[in-house]
């Protein structure tokens, strides 16, 4: 699935952008569960110097820095540590929010190896959102002292996308995790996300609603979440849908122009 | 073959996704959840092997003891009760000794003072006011603290608080409040200002209000001292002496157990009103078990605590000390300024079961509440009728004797001493917290109002059956 080799050239193809964003050429967000080493990833691909602030209107802090791998320019934002998306803390909804409308060309969310379960639940929400992810199994170290064996590869299997083994704290891994985010944005890995799928009367119910919410806001990425979302009587999105919020950002997206577009899914489209 | 649907109106779709989801079995929400998490243990159990033995399995079979739904509980109230006798029991002799020197220091400093020709107001003022208010909240809490803090950091730095929060989450799920509110709770006890700031961890602010608005009803180590002094003194007393501190820690884990009831019960009451809404999911992790760590032990507990309290106590009891004195000296009309206060005071606490000079003592102690026991010991006492060295048997003769205090007296005290309005510094933290004089406001009512209102209950009760 990926390649696992540490000494070929990629790892020389890494170069720490820090601040230096104002020309990048894919944005990547950077989701997972608290205490799972997120910032500790974040800090040895953006390096040390990087822009922090808040979410527009929130008290949440959100980081931002940049790498290049292979020559193309990534834009790294450091979406707050949550254990899920579903509800409706101001973390939650900052980074469910910017997975589903800022559109990051990938999104890469970090498990801690010692406590899969647990973490693969924000991992299974993701999926529901977006098909462009890549998992990075952190803490690979750790999870050998406990006597833990993950097997990477039968999770990318269950999971339908790539699972790369990581230990951020040393930097192993790194290279293989880039090159996995690479080939999922071009489109050489096929994603294939696990989805639920719930009894039949949810299914219908779904298939009913997502056209209806396309028809509503067409071009919306994932109706087939937002139907969910209503399904689920969450306050939040039939907010954004009744205002004409949704319908707004999905237009603000497809004004053509890729740069402007860029633009908003950097700002994250709060 | 379905036709394209032509775009519905907003409300139209959401009276749609309404009726669909009525639709749908009542459990749904719970089920697209737990099909979640089934996905995640399953896909889990596949990727990970486990080789060799485990400390990691240790944990987990601990844990099936300890957050049990039906052991958890009652390992929580008898830690808790062992915690408080540990405290009562060790605390008695230290406090003692400790009294037994400070009062020698007033009474020859005095002496001295007088023998010197100092006017008896600067010696009265100095020694019998500041000195002793000092000398009064040395002695009452030092012990106590130098006990109870040590070992709640024990628990504390083993990882068993966060499995207290999570055996109480479903309480406070069914009384609408948020579960991370057991945790802030449990700070509580340590200092309510604190725990009041560690509502940050709430992330819904209806959720954190509530958690903000009920945090006092769990007493702080600056009540601990009262709850202690009192269970010993009246409620233990009427035992045989074997079952005294047995009896004592019970009656104090009794406060505290019926302090959880209220922090639930109004937080119920609120999430009905005032903060209208549903409770929020949360994952609380539990951490793995830590070997203590014992110097690092005795430094928080000691230093940041300990000495951290009773220096905010000491500030606040030197002035009063020094207020008490005035108040006891300045006469009107043949009679103390502290009685005039008092006497008024005396119906609204007589109908409460307490009596005018308890009333004074909590409005001197507003600052904190660490010196409600010595501020009324001084006005008893400052009323002239007792200068003997302080005891527990001189303390009842001084109450019960010379005061007629009764088991209602320190029934409804503990009651009052649980229920009564934040200190000065956790109401100013409220207001910081949640920047409105309305809350602020709000959680001093609310905590009065059933202070008032419980012990009146009980003093009427009490009445009426004749006990008193």
């Amino acid at each position: 699935m990926t390649s696992n080799c540490e000494s070929c050239p990629a790892n020389a193809q890494l170069a720490q952008m820090g601040i230096k964003l104002d020309k990048f050429d894919r944005v990547i967000a950077l989701a997972g569960n608290p205490n799972t080493g997120k910032s500790t990833l974040f800090n040895s691909l953006t390096g040390l110097r990087q822009h922090t602030g808040n979410w527009p209107g929130k008290t949440v802090t959100r980081a931002e820095g940049g790498y290049a791998f292979n020559n193309v320019r990534y834009k790294l934002v450091d979406l707050p540590g949550t254990y899920s998306l579903l509800s409706a803390s101001q973390d939650e909804e900052v980074a469910r929010d910017f997975i589903l409308f800022g559109r990051p060309d990938c999104t890469i969310v970090v498990v801690d190896a010692t406590a899969l379960e647990r973490n693969l639940n924000l991992v299974l929400q993701v999926l529901e959102i977006t098909d462009r992810v890549v998992v990075a199994v952190n803490l690979m170290d750790e999870a050998r002292r406990k006597g833990l064996e993950v097997d990477t590869r039968s999770l990318a299997r269950d999971l339908g996308v790539p699972a790369v083994p990581i230990t951020a704290r040393t930097g192993e891994g790194l290279p293989s995790l880039l090159a996995a985010v690479e080939s999922v944005i071009s489109g050489e890995m096929h994603t294939r996300p696990h989805r639920i799928e719930g009894t039949p009367e949810f299914q219908h119910a779904v298939a009913e609603l997502a056209p209806l919410i396309e028809a509503l806001a067409p071009g919306v990425p994932n109706p087939r979440w937002l139907a969910i979302r209503l399904l689920d009587g969450d306050a939040r999105v039939e907010r954004a849908l009744s205002s004409g919020e949704i319908a707004q950002l999905v237009e603000r997206q497809q004004q053509g122009d890729t740069q402007f577009s860029r633009r908003i899914s950097l700002e994250g489209a709060q | 073959m379905e036709s394209l649907p032509t775009a519905l109106s907003p409300e139209a779709m959401l009276a749609r996704a309404a009726t669909l989801r009525r639709g749908l079995s009542a459990g749904f929400r719970d089920e697209t959840v737990r099909s979640i998490y089934t996905e995640a243990e399953r896909i889990a159990r596949r990727a990970v092997h486990t080789s060799g033995e485990k400390r990691w399995d240790l944990d987990q079979r601990i844990d099936r003891w300890i957050t049990s739904p039906w052991l958890g509980l009652p390992l929580m109230a008898l830690v808790l009760g062992t915690v408080f006798w540990l405290t009562i029991t060790a605390a008695n002799v230290p406090s003692q000794i400790i009294a037994n020197a400070l009062f020698w220091v007033e009474e020859r400093a005095s002496t001295l003072f007088d023998g010197i020709g100092i006017p008896w107001w600067v010696t009265g003022f100095i020694w019998h006011g500041v000195w002793r208010g000092l000398a009064w909240v040395i002695s009452v809490m030092l012990p106590p603290m130098a006990i109870f803090f040590p070992l709640f950091t024990f628990f504390e730095d083993l990882g068993y608080l966060p499995r207290v929060a999570f055996n109480l989450d479903w309480l406070f799920k069914k009384a609408g409040a948020h579960g991370k509110q057991a945790l802030t709770m449990t700070m509580g006890f340590g200092c309510n200002a604190a725990g009041v700031i560690a509502t940050r961890v709430i992330d819904s602010p209806r959720e954190r209000l509530i958690a903000i608005l009920t945090n006092n009803f769990v007493p702080c180590n600056g009540r601990f001292p009262t709850l202690i002094m009192l269970a010993t003194v009246f409620v233990a007393a009427s035992f045989p002496a074997v079952y005294t501190s047995v009896i004592a820690a019970g009656a104090v884990l009794g406060v505290v157990l019926l302090g959880i009831v209220f922090t639930l019960g109004v937080s119920w009451v609120l999430s009905r009103t005032v903060l209208k809404g549903e409770a929020s999911a949360f994952t609380l992790e539990l951490p793995p078990y830590r070997s203590p760590n014992l110097p690092r032990i005795i430094y928080t507990s000691l230093i940041d605590r300990t000495v951290f309290v009773l220096w905010r106590a000491i500030q606040t009891a030197a002035p009063a000390g020094a207020a008490i004195w005035l108040l006891g000296n300045i006469t009107l009309g043949g009679q103390s300024l502290a009685w005039h206060i008092a006497d008024s005071l005396n119906p609204l606490g007589v109908a409460i079961g307490l009596d005018g000079v308890i009333l004074l003592a909590y409005i001197i102690a507003i600052p904190a509440n660490e010196i409600v026991v010595p501020t009324m010991m001084m006005m008893y006492m400052g009323m002239g009728l007792m200068t003997d060295i302080p005891g527990h048997a001189a303390l009842r003769e001084l109450l019960v004797g010379q005061h007629g205090w009764t088991l209602l007296t320190a029934v409804n005290l503990m009651l009052f001493s649980l229920l009564h309005n934040p200190c000065a510094t956790t109401v100013m933290t409220i207001y910081k917290e949640t920047r409105s004089a309305r809350w602020a406001t709000l959680s001093v009512v609310i905590t009065l109002g059933l202070a008032f209102l419980v012990t009146f209950l009980t003093a009427s009760f009490a009445r009426l059956m004749g006990w008193v």
